[in-house]
């Protein structure tokens, strides 16, 4: 636990460009509100009536607000935490009494009540908001410093080691400088798996990273090892969770190609459409796979793992075929870390 | 076993783990007196090489395609003079563990050439690991069916059987091609099977995907219900007890 303790969590703002968290924003206000009408109202008729009057207000505020916090949200993250999230509430109580003051002085709007109970609702709403913020953040800490321990745990299986290392040894003999290059592989992947996987990194590094297992990989299986990259389109310098692609592919070669006595083709399409980044990662699929749970482990992990880093905004989808087994993660393209 | 070099096979997927051993028998070589006879990739080509030449001791990597080691050690078992089997897995906790209990050779990848040395001087004294142990080794159903005759063995895949049918002592395996004669007892292979098979009689079962449908029989047991199948003339009976099966996979 003790490398848990180690990273102590620093308060920090949520990120306002964020899908999810604008989501949460969203549905929090919005139950507030219905809340509210229900306080106020008699009937349940007269709840839909105050909704309708209540939303009015909120939901364009709401609105506005959260557009000046997508635009400057970036700039706020860098602030020191409180003065961060105190101009977050001025900000909700700027917008707020603005745009109240502004809709019952053009409009003349009467019983809109005043100006300082707004500003009043927007800071304690801001206020409740930022604490859950701050409190999920807590209770998600741990969890990102054993995202890393559960990377670790997704790795490389020690077939795999040990099948390598099999494969080097009998390089030795015969093929000296295939056995060097080899272990410089095995070295690289194992600096990677044993390093500190909690920052995004690009995904050219892992796509290297892929190729280097994948080396190894060919090594052992020879021909029934069949690789095509389709990386043309990839932006290099998306960031994505480290080792996000390699237990993927060594799913895919443990599943797909070694149950096979015939050559088998494993295919990665990496590419970016619409500001989001697709790795859709094919192999061959044998219906009398024996080994499913390994697979659903290291899915669990990385699905687990993407939602931590992306919340809500990214997807992993598989697709069993006839002959095929297919997985699609989409991320979103980020180029500077968080 | 003859004084003459231990006869030895190696048997794995993977070129390199089977280059290792190769170096590794040349240099256990000075002290022990043994032969490489072969290598083969997958079981099937193991049985070529047993069928054309004697083997003292197969090196039967685990994990490979289409049928693993354990399933093919389970299958020579049937030969008349079995070789000593030393297991090569690279990782492997639950086998390992079983073949410690069972007293069964096992070198692990990568492999020592002092331990292949002392595994190759006990396999002298041969010994075959006991089918007891092998099935409970063993996961899931086996992919083939194995016959002996004449000394060679034949496997049969199992997805290839039409019926197989109880009589005394054997088992008859039909297959679109051929028959076979098995030594396994029909309730352990239903066990092993259930899923594929059907039992249309006490003494036989018959592959579900074979059944093409059903009809009236003729003759003493008129009124019965016969089983027509794929890929075979043949008809099968369907006993009284099983009537209930011809509503259930529908008739013709």
């Amino acid at each position: 636990m003790a490398s848990i303790n180690q990273n102590a969590y620093t308060s920090a703002l949520p990120d306002f460009r964020n899908l999810g968290i604008l989501l949460r924003i969203l549905l929090i206000v919005n139950i507030a509100a219905i809340a509210a009408a229900l306080l106020r109202a008699v009937t349940v008729r007269g709840m839909w009536q105050e909704l309708l009057d209540l939303s009015a207000i909120v939901q364009p505020v709401l609105i506005v607000i959260l557009l000046v916090l997508v635009a400057i949200g970036g700039i706020l993250r860098r602030l020191p935490y409180f003065l961060g999230a105190l101009i977050v509430t001025a900000i909700a109580v700027g917008v707020t009494v603005g745009l109240v003051g502004f809709v019952s002085s053009a409009y003349r709007a009467e019983g809109l009540g005043s100006l300082p109970r707004y500003g009043a609702l927007a800071a304690l709403t801001t206020a409740m908001l930022l604490a859950y913020f701050e409190l999920r953040g807590r209770a998600l800490s741990p969890a990102i410093a054993e995202a890393r321990l559960q990377a670790l745990q997704a790795r490389i299986r020690p077939h795999f080691l040990f099948n390598s290392l099999n494969a080097v040894l009998s390089l030795i003999r015969q093929d000296p400088r295939r056995a060097e290059t080899a272990l410089e592989n095995l070295a690289d992947l194992f600096r990677v798996v044993m390093g500190d996987n909690r920052e995004l990194s690009p995904i050219s590094r892992e796509v290297e990273l892929c190729q280097q297992y994948l080396d190894l990989e060919q090594l052992r299986l020879g021909d029934r090892l069949k690789v095509v990259w389709r990386i043309d389109k990839m932006p290099p310098d998306a960031l994505i969770p480290p080792l996000l692609l390699q237990p993927l592919i060594e799913n895919a070669v443990y599943h797909g190609i070694e149950p096979r006595v015939e050559a088998g083709e494993i295919s990665i399409d990496i590419y970016s459409l619409r500001n989001r980044v697709h790795a859709v990662l094919r192999n061959p699929y044998a219906r009398q796979g024996d080994h499913h749970a390994g697979n659903k482990m290291a899915l669990a992990n990385i699905r687990e793992r993407l939602q931590l880093h992306f919340d809500a905004e990214a997807t992993l989808d598989t697709r069993v075929g006839e002959e095929t087994y297919q997985v699609h993660i989409t991320i979103p393209y980020v180029k500077d870390r968080p | 076993m003859s004084a003459g070099a231990l006869q030895i096979l190696i048997v794995d997927d993977e070129a390199p783990a089977r280059a290792r051993l190769r170096d590794l028998l040349a240099d256990c070589a000075p002290d022990v007196l043994l032969a490489v006879v072969g290598e083969a990739a997958t079981a099937r080509d193991a049985l070529n090489v047993l069928a054309t030449t004697p083997v003292d001791v197969i090196l039967l990597d685990i994990r490979m395609p289409e049928m693993d080691g354990i399933e093919f050690a389970q299958h020579l078992q049937k030969l008349p003079q079995p070789p000593a089997i030393i297991f090569t897995t690279a990782y492997d906790a639950y086998a390992i563990r079983a073949f410690e209990v069972h007293a069964i050779d096992y070198l692990l990848k990568p492999i020592r050439s002092a331990r292949l040395k002392d595994a190759l001087t006990r396999a002298q004294s041969a010994r075959t690991p006991a089918a007891a142990a092998l099935r409970e080794l063993s996961r899931g159903a086996p992919a083939f069916l194995s016959a002996q005759e004449r000394g060679r063995i034949h496997l049969i895949p199992i997805d290839d059987v039409i019926y197989l049918k109880a009589e005394l002592k054997y088992v008859t395996v039909r297959t679109a091609e051929r028959e076979y004669l098995i030594e396994d007892a029909l309730a352990r292979l239903e066990q092993d099977h259930g899923e594929r098979f059907v039992r249309l009689h006490r003494n036989c079962l018959v592959a579900r995907s074979a059944v093409r449908g059903f009809e009236r029989g003729a003759g003493e047991g008129e009124g019965h219900w016969v089983a027509l199948l794929e890929g075979c003339d043949e008809k099968i009976a369907v006993s009284r007890r099983q009537q209930h099966i011809v509503r259930e996979l529908g008739r013709q």
